[in-house]
């Protein structure tokens, strides 16, 4: 019976996340048109724009090859496989010890790899532009990224992000210099790999500036759909990997089951809307830079997060 | 009795090696070799498979062969059976590449007979158990691999590669035979039994790691003495590469793990490791960056190799930092990270090059600026490749992504090191760790997108054909290895237990196999785990579900246009990012510091219509800062030294006498 259960929350939380995913995305545009004093589009026009994708036929150009037709099927599968293994409401879910944190930064990487590598297949000059630029930024922002794994796991003494989860919910963490440094690292890494401003714009078309929308130019249809999709888990994932680290209030712990997991369910979406809502606020108020200023931007992130763990070396307790 | 049968299989494929002179010109005669050496690599292989996983009790034998006092000795031990797993798969695969491959070969004599002596030249190394026959098996190595990578020696860009090969061999050699010298001492024990009973002093514990050091590293590709490896690994032909690659710089990592961990009796100092930690750290990150770099496809994978012997590198770094602080069970996470990873890069590497052999065969071609759209013509080919590249990019669940995870798990350990310096230079590793791994991502993007998709850029790429069923078997056989290994990687580290326990004092990691769903935890305590078959099983599992849930509920319609590129579709190939265009990010991120690379755009005046051009100038720190000043040394010395040939009688008497009252003197005063 309690396997069963089990079984149920894991797919459950799947089912969650998938179905919460682009309601973000249309909270985070809503809020960023109100913030520009437009009206925007309705907070289900995400879903919307899915469905009408899905319906269409595919468009292929002549010289794309069997990879690129597969390449939305896996980035979709990576992407969703990673976000399902991050604690939302309830903690150690049933197939938490499937992979880890660095497990978790290496299936976003894989990914990224097909997402390239799709990018590279029609043989256009604005595919290679984004492929070329993608890697660039992920050179710097997957080695940030670990290094914040790092940090964590040096901490909690593991890098699995349950154990991860539970130690900051329940140790007497306090305020420590090495987890601020994290968390910024962190902050600056999630709006490089989600490509938001400043190193990358998700609204534009035919900018040279663009990143992962010159690499998905030639997506139509399903496909199209499919990396859309991806493309908002991702944004939840890591609005949900900050949360579930650095603010893992209200979520249930190992064992608890019934009305905790509706409290947890509860603050989940609260902490949802939140992120969505800095997020917006920040694209707002900043500028996009120009390409090759992103480089000392995730320079940055990296040292950042490599100060953090020399810091949890010379002294666990900072 | 498997140590015996090994010796008479080496010994066979030297008998081959022989038979090759007889038969390289006849028709059929590459056929009759290349399927001779593999059947004995694959009788090797089963053979040193039941030894290790049966019974791992050290084997020796002793031959009254070599030096008359002291006898040819060999000894098959756990070590030894793992490393000549990795020399019969690789050798094995690459013969049975060989059985299409060597089909296209413009100089079969020169080929065949050096192929199964070079299989033998390696086997015999990891076989030997003293000083004598391990350096006349290291040389045999060196020089069999040295006529293969002369076999195209018209070339002049090839004859350049294997003089460099020589002469850093000659110097690898040198550093070897003082190693064993200093560690043999005065009397003279040239066995490894007794080298490893014997005293040693701390100084001497030292000297015997630099000079492995100097030795193994100038064989593995260490940075700064890897500058013959990117040279002469691509001049072979492509199944040579994938051994020397693949196999040869894994002989050498033995060559160092042998005389660190096995033969050096004294306990190496911290610092020794923190040294190797660095040095790995630092091959790791360049060799990457030099692979970027490239858009010869073989330079690149050779670069590549050099990456990878610096991830193997920190993890024997961290391994004899940890012994040295006597934390054997840290030290047995760090030690199964790098032999898991030597056998990983065996795999793939030797998979890629033997990709890139297709390609050659297909097109002629290795320069990746005119190859592309490949994957049309030869589906196979691609999809055997792009597994080897996804593999070399740490991309889970296949291989590499495991033994890169092991390796971030003994970093995470050394807080526990006492140390300062080490605690300074562990993050500071793991750091260059993963950027080299991000970096290595971003390279085979390049090295598959570049060459196999997009559009032709040659005729010559537009034509090819797929390659034949042989060569497709040998990859295909290490794509499935790549991906077994990556989602049963507890068998592999349980494989690995009886190795990492002769090395480390018995201790070694815990027992994987009877971890629930075939899990990967290989600190109890510490929670940290890793599944790749339930990560396959799920990215499987949800990517066919929502396949056949898009195609059955919503459309499966598909219609082929032409490609959209924002309105501006261009017919010409020439308007495709090229593998340059592609790095130049990076190489303006990176390559501006450590290559000094320097862009200079020239416009034509307005109103003229020739081209623009660009040009990139980058320089390379290792030749500039390291190899210039020596050769700049040794010819203004022996400018100097040329004086002494044209003198008279009497001066070169004077000059005799002088050097022996300087000697005398010096003994006079030294006693």
């Amino acid at each position: 019976m309690a396997l069963i259960m089990d079984y149920l929350v894991q797919g459950g939380q799947m089912l969650l996340m998938l179905l919460l995913a682009p309601l973000l995305t249309g909270w985070v545009r809503v809020l960023k048109a109100q913030l520009l004093r437009r009206r925007g589009p309705s907070l289900l026009q995400p879903y919307r724009d899915l469905l009408k994708l899905l319906r269409k036929e595919v468009v292929l150009a002549d010289s794309a090859s069997w990879l690129f037709r597969v390449a939305p099927y896996i980035i979709f599968a990576a992407i969703w496989v990673a976000a399902s293994l991050i604690p939302t409401f309830a903690g150690g879910l049933l197939f938490n010890w499937t992979a880890d944190l660095i497990a978790i930064v290496a299936l976003l990487g894989a990914a990224r790899f097909f997402l390239a590598l799709a990018g590279l297949d029609v043989g256009t000059s604005f595919g290679g532009i984004g492929s070329s630029r993608e890697m660039m930024i992920a050179s710097l922002a997957e080695p940030a990224m670990l290094m914040v794994v790092f940090t964590l796991s040096l901490l909690a003494g593991s890098t699995g992000l349950t154990t991860v989860a539970h130690f900051m919910q329940v140790a007497d963490v306090g305020l420590r210099v090495s987890l601020a440094l994290a968390l910024l690292a962190l902050l600056m890494v999630a709006i490089a790999e989600n490509a938001r401003i400043p190193v990358d714009n998700p609204a534009t078309h035919l900018e040279l500036t663009m990143v992962h929308e010159a690499m998905v130019l030639e997506y139509s249809g399903r496909h199209l759909a499919l990396i859309e999709l991806a493309a908002s888990l991702k944004l939840l994932l890591y609005i949900s990997l900050i949360s579930c680290i650095f603010a893992p209030w209200g979520m249930a712990s190992v064992g608890e089951e019934g009305m905790v997991y509706l409290v947890g369910i509860a603050a989940y979406i609260g902490k949802l809307a939140v992120g969505g809502f800095l997020l917006a606020l920040f694209e707002t108020s900043i500028a996009k830079m120009r390409v090759f200023r992103v480089d000392q931007f995730l320079g940055a992130a990296l040292m950042l997060g490599l100060l953090g763990a020399l810091l949890l070396f010379v002294s666990r307790s900072l | 009795m498997p140590l015996p049968v090994l010796l008479m299989l080496s010994m066979a494929l030297l008998a081959i090696s022989i038979y090759a002179v007889a038969v390289a010109r006849q028709p059929g005669g590459s056929r009759r070799v290349y399927g001779a050496a593999l059947a004995i690599s694959t009788l090797a292989l089963i053979l040193t498979l039941t030894h290790l996983l049966t019974a791992p009790e050290p084997v020796t034998l002793t031959l009254p062969l070599g030096l008359p006092w002291l006898g040819a000795h060999f000894r098959l031990d756990a070590l030894s059976a793992f490393f000549l797993i990795v020399v019969n798969l690789g050798g094995g695969v690459a013969s049975l590449f060989a059985l299409g491959y060597g089909q296209h070969e413009r100089a079969p004599e020169r080929v065949l007979p050096f192929f199964p002596a070079f299989l033998a030249g390696m086997s015999l190394v990891v076989l030997a158990d003293d000083a004598f026959t391990f350096l006349f098996a290291w040389e045999f190595m060196s020089l069999t691999s040295w006529a293969l990578v002369m076999a195209h020696h018209q070339e002049p860009a090839n004859a350049r590669a294997g003089y460099l090969y020589l002469v850093m061999a000659c110097f690898g050699t040198l550093a070897l035979l003082l190693a064993f010298g200093v560690m043999a001492g005065p009397n003279g024990g040239y066995d490894f039994a007794t080298i490893r009973a014997g005293d040693m002093s701390p100084g001497v514990a030292t000297a015997a790691l630099f000079l492995a050091l100097l030795g193994a590293g100038s064989k593995a590709g260490l940075v700064p003495l890897h500058v013959w490896l990117p040279l002469a690994h691509p001049a072979a032909p492509s199944h040579v590469s994938a051994l020397m690659s693949g196999v040869m710089t894994k002989v050498a990592i033995y060559g160092f793990i042998r005389i660190v961990f096995d033969l050096v009796s004294q306990p190496i100092p911290w610092w020794g490791g923190g040294l190797v930690l660095a040095l790995g750290g630092i091959t790791a990150a360049l060799g990457v960056l030099y692979a970027l770099m490239q858009h010869d496809l073989k330079r690149l994978l050779a670069y590549h190799t050099v990456e990878n012997i610096g991830i193997i590198f920190i993890g024997l770094g961290l391994a004899i930092a940890f012994q040295a602080n006597l934390m054997y069970a840290s030290a047995a996470m760090a030690l199964t990270a790098a032999l898991f990873h030597v056998l990983n890069h065996s795999l793939f590497k030797s998979l890629l090059f033997l990709g890139t052999g297709a390609v050659l065969t297909a097109t002629g071609e290795r320069d990746m600026e005119r190859l592309g759209g490949l994957i049309h013509p030869m589906p196979w080919t691609a999809l055997a490749f792009l597994i080897g590249a996804a593999a070399i990019s740490a991309l889970p669940p296949l291989n590499g992504f495991v033994s890169e995870w092991l390796t971030f798990q003994a970093i995470l350990l050394t807080p526990e090191l006492p140390q300062w310096l080490l605690k300074f230079l562990a993050p500071a590793v793991g750091a260059l760790l993963a950027l080299s791994a991000a970096l290595a991502a971003a390279c085979f993007v390049k090295a598959f997108g570049i060459t196999f998709l997009g559009r032709p850029r040659s005729p010559a790429a537009a034509q090819a054909q797929e390659t034949d069923r042989y060569s497709l078997a040998a990859m295909f056989t290490l794509a499935a290895l790549c991906l077994l290994a990556g989602i049963l990687p507890g068998l592999v580290v349980d494989g690995l237990g009886p190795v990492v326990g002769l090395l480390n004092g018995e201790a070694r990691l815990v027992a994987q196999h009877n971890q629930p769903w075939l899990t990967l935890a290989p600190i109890v305590d510490a929670k940290s785990s890793y599944n790749g078959l339930l990560v396959l099983t799920f990215m499987a599992l949800s990517g066919t579900a929502a396949a056949f849930l898009i195609h059955r509920l919503a459309s499966n319609a598909l219609r082929r246009g032409p490609a959209w590129d924002c309105g501006f579709p261009d017919a010409s190939p020439a308007t495709q990012y090229t593998a340059g265009s592609f790095a130049q990010p990076i190489r303006r991120v990176f390559g501006s510091i450590v290559f000094q690379a320097r862009e200079q755009v020239t416009m034509p005046p307005p109103g003229n219509g020739s081209p623009a051009k660009l040009e990139v100038k980058m320089r390379d720190p290792v030749w500039d800062y390291a190899y210039m000043p020596i050769t700049t040394a040794v010819v203004a010395a022996s400018t100097r030294a040329n004086d002494l040939q044209y003198l008279t009688i009497r001066r070169y008497l004077s000059l005799v006498f002088g050097a022996l009252v300087a000697l005398l003197l010096g003994m006079a005063l030294w006693r």
